[in-house]
């Protein structure tokens, strides 16, 4: 079901790679918080980014994004080398990426609307009039009512939060979208409504996904593939039968824990039914 | 297919193809044929043009062709999907063809949206007069409250004394150390400096008006009278709100957005007691100290500038201080100090609480805290020289 993806979206292939990293190396002092890591991130799928606390998630993200310095190697996305690029290049990039932070980083100070229009009203020449459309459908893309438009985020419960951030990482039609910790603090159905979200936006937007997640639920239904980050590289990557069969303590027991196992179970029950309907 | 995409893909400036229209007729219909790229970066170029093209032509069917679009967006897609349902409105037949298979989902995403309702439109508002008389009781009610809010911290504060004078809850003395050093004892280079420089700057300009009268000693006495009754606690407390009285509502204000006010109260820990009490009995000893650093800095910088600028000798200027000053004269002034830190104190602390969720509202509730509190220093000042006034002191 995962797998189902749109490989031919746009008329590339399944191997067409968006985001390249080589040997990355971050040191924060003289502590190596990654070293000589190295994943690819190919166009069309979802890829979980999964690891213990403090392994280096949320560095390698900020690093991908150009928030924190590396020390060696090199990241491509969309074959630009981010450290080495023009400021035009740069902003080409950053046209094509949304981001969704861990707790939505959305500005207090504007409206859900005008948190949308943000990039929008950067980048773009479209009339006020369409401005306000369009930042309503994305809106309603992710799922917020509509009058929630008009409310500020301290008005907004925690999942519409992440919606209405979600909107905003949107705003633009990016091709890739990063997500910190979607699902944490959601209750299970929400969560749930969340994964099947993204899949739907990957289904109609032809987006490609990098998510870091802890939630076991997302990695099992949502993701294409899954990369495990630990030891300061990633231990392993592929599709979830991979790591299933993975011998390694950490991966052993997070794929295999009491709380794996309820849903490996009941998702390889599942998967069959809900496939061509996926499709 | 895919080597045009591969070409595109190769830089990410990616080679974009602009959005364009041509009109033309099959039989008695209007055919729209769309071709190039109609993407988010891309569709403003044509968004006037689309919303016109059909116009005019009043009555006739439409036909939108999509089959020269190579890549099409949300941004795009809403924009046929508008024109679609503009024409449609008017009563005209509107057909939509050559979707790729790929971009159906797309289509019907945002069909399903535009289908949904509309946001309830805002409350208007009432006429510019209404608006004025509402704004004015709104501000008048809000002015209410917040006495309201300034009398319950105060009356707070005391309760935390008392229950800490009678042991029924532990008195924190590390706790107003630390504020005792940050606002008191970080405050005094600033304050000695200010100080002296406002002391020479008046004792030069006292002298250089007495000159003419052949009063030049006089200065001495203006200067006493002057920094001992009011500029030095004014001075001081001016800059104590500027200084600690932004830092109390900035630190109240971010404790509270994120909820760390709450969490004192589910502890039970009434949040006035923990935080305010503190900083408020550390401004009652800092304050008055810092106007007595005030006052002598102010009076070493009238003695500088009389010996440089006059010729007073500072042993004369000391032997007419004495004359003019007596202790009545600098406990008026000190005895200033504990009620504008009182003063600055509520202001500062119920403007930290009032802060709502946004970084705006820190900083306009920062901002108010520092204004209110200097206007209501000043005033106090006032009040203090009616009251001597009308005691005949």
């Amino acid at each position: 079901m995962a797998m189902n993806g749109r490989a031919d979206h746009d008329g590339s292939t399944q191997s067409e790679v968006i985001i390249r990293a080589t040997d990355v190396t971050v040191r924060f002092g003289s502590k190596a918080i990654l070293e000589n890591l190295s994943l690819d991130v190919r166009r069309g799928e979802i890829l979980g980014f999964v690891g213990p606390s403090g392994a280096g998630k949320s560095v390698l993200l900020r690093t991908i994004l150009g928030l924190n310095a590396k020390q060696a190697g090199t990241i491509e996305v969309f074959g630009i080398d981010y450290e080495r690029a023009s400021t035009d290049e740069r902003l080409a990039v950053e046209q094509r990426w949304g981001v969704l932070f861990q707790h939505g980083a959305l500005f207090g100070s504007l409206t859900v609307l005008e948190n949308v229009q943000v990039p929008m009203r950067e980048y773009l020449t479209l009339s006020p009039k369409l401005m306000d459309e369009l930042a309503r459908l994305k809106l309603d893309l992710v799922g917020l009512a509509p009058d929630a438009a008009d409310k500020f985020p301290s008005e907004l419960s925690g999942g519409m939060i992440k919606r209405a951030a979600l909107a905003r990482a949107l705003a633009l039609d990016p091709d890739i979208v990063f997500l910190d910790e979607p699902t944490a603090g959601l209750d299970p159905i929400g969560a749930a409504d969340f994964d099947q979200l993204i899949m739907t936006l990957r289904d109609t937007l032809g987006l490609t996904v990098y998510m870091v997640t802890h939630d076991l639920d997302s990695l099992f239904t949502a993701c294409d593939r899954i990369a495990v980050l630990g030891d300061r590289k990633v231990l392993v990557e592929g599709p979830l039968d991979t790591m299933l069969s993975f011998d390694h303590p950490w991966v052993k027991s997070y794929f295999h824990g009491k709380r794996a196992r309820t849903i490996a179970t009941d998702d390889q029950g599942a998967a069959g039914a809900a496939g061509p309907q996926g499709a | 297919m895919s080597e045009t995409a591969e070409a595109q893909t190769t830089a990410i400036g990616r080679r974009v193809a602009a959005p364009s229209l041509d009109a033309g007729n099959t039989g008695d219909e209007l055919v729209l044929r769309l071709s190039g790229d109609w993407l988010a970066r891309t569709v403003g170029s044509v968004e006037a043009a689309i919303g016109s093209a059909a116009k005019g032509d009043a009555g006739r069917g439409v036909a939108l062709d999509l089959s020269g679009i190579h890549r099409i967006d949300t941004s795009g897609a809403l924009l046929v999907e508008r024109v679609a349902r503009d024409l449609k409105a008017e009563g005209r037949a509107v057909r939509i063809d050559g979707i790729e298979p790929r971009d159906e989902a797309l289509f019907a995403a945002v069909r399903r949206a535009m289908d949904r309702e509309p946001a309830p439109a805002k409350p208007t508002r009432g006429s510019p007069l209404t608006d004025i008389v509402a704004d004015l009781g709104e501000s008048v009610v809000a002015m209410g409250r917040e006495l309201v809010a300034a009398v319950g911290i105060l009356g707070g504060t005391v309760e935390g004394a008392v229950r800490r004078a009678t042991g029924r809850t532990r008195f924190r003395g590390a706790a107003i150390v630390s504020q005792l050093d940050r606002m008191g004892l970080r405050a005094v280079p600033i304050i000695a400096m200010m100080s002296f420089l406002v002391g020479a700057i008046l004792a030069q300009q006292g002298a250089f008006q007495l000159r003419r009268f052949g009063g030049e000693l006089y200065a001495v006495n203006l200067i006493g009278i002057l920094v001992l009754r009011e500029l030095g606690v004014l001075l001081t407390a001016i800059m104590v709100a500027g200084r600690s009285g932004s830092a109390i509502t900035a630190e109240i204000g971010s404790m509270k957005m994120r909820e760390e006010v709450d969490a004192l109260h589910v502890i039970g820990l009434d949040p006035v007691g923990v935080l305010v009490f503190p900083r408020m009995v550390a401004l009652l000893i800092a304050l008055p100290l810092l106007t007595v650093v005030s006052n002598l800095a102010a009076i070493a910088g009238g003695m500088f500038a009389l010996a440089l600028y006059s010729g007073i000798t500072p042993a004369s200027f000391l032997q007419g201080l004495q004359s003019s000053v007596d202790l009545f004269t600098v406990f008026s002034g000190l005895i200033k100090a504990p009620v504008m830190a009182v003063v600055i104190a509520i202001v500062a602390c119920s403007e930290g609480m009032k802060v709502g969720g946004s970084a705006e509202s820190l900083g306009a509730h920062v901002t108010s805290s520092v204004v209110k509190s200097i206007f209501l220093v000043i005033l106090m000042d006032g009040f203090f020289a009616i009251f001597y006034a009308s005691l005949g002191l």
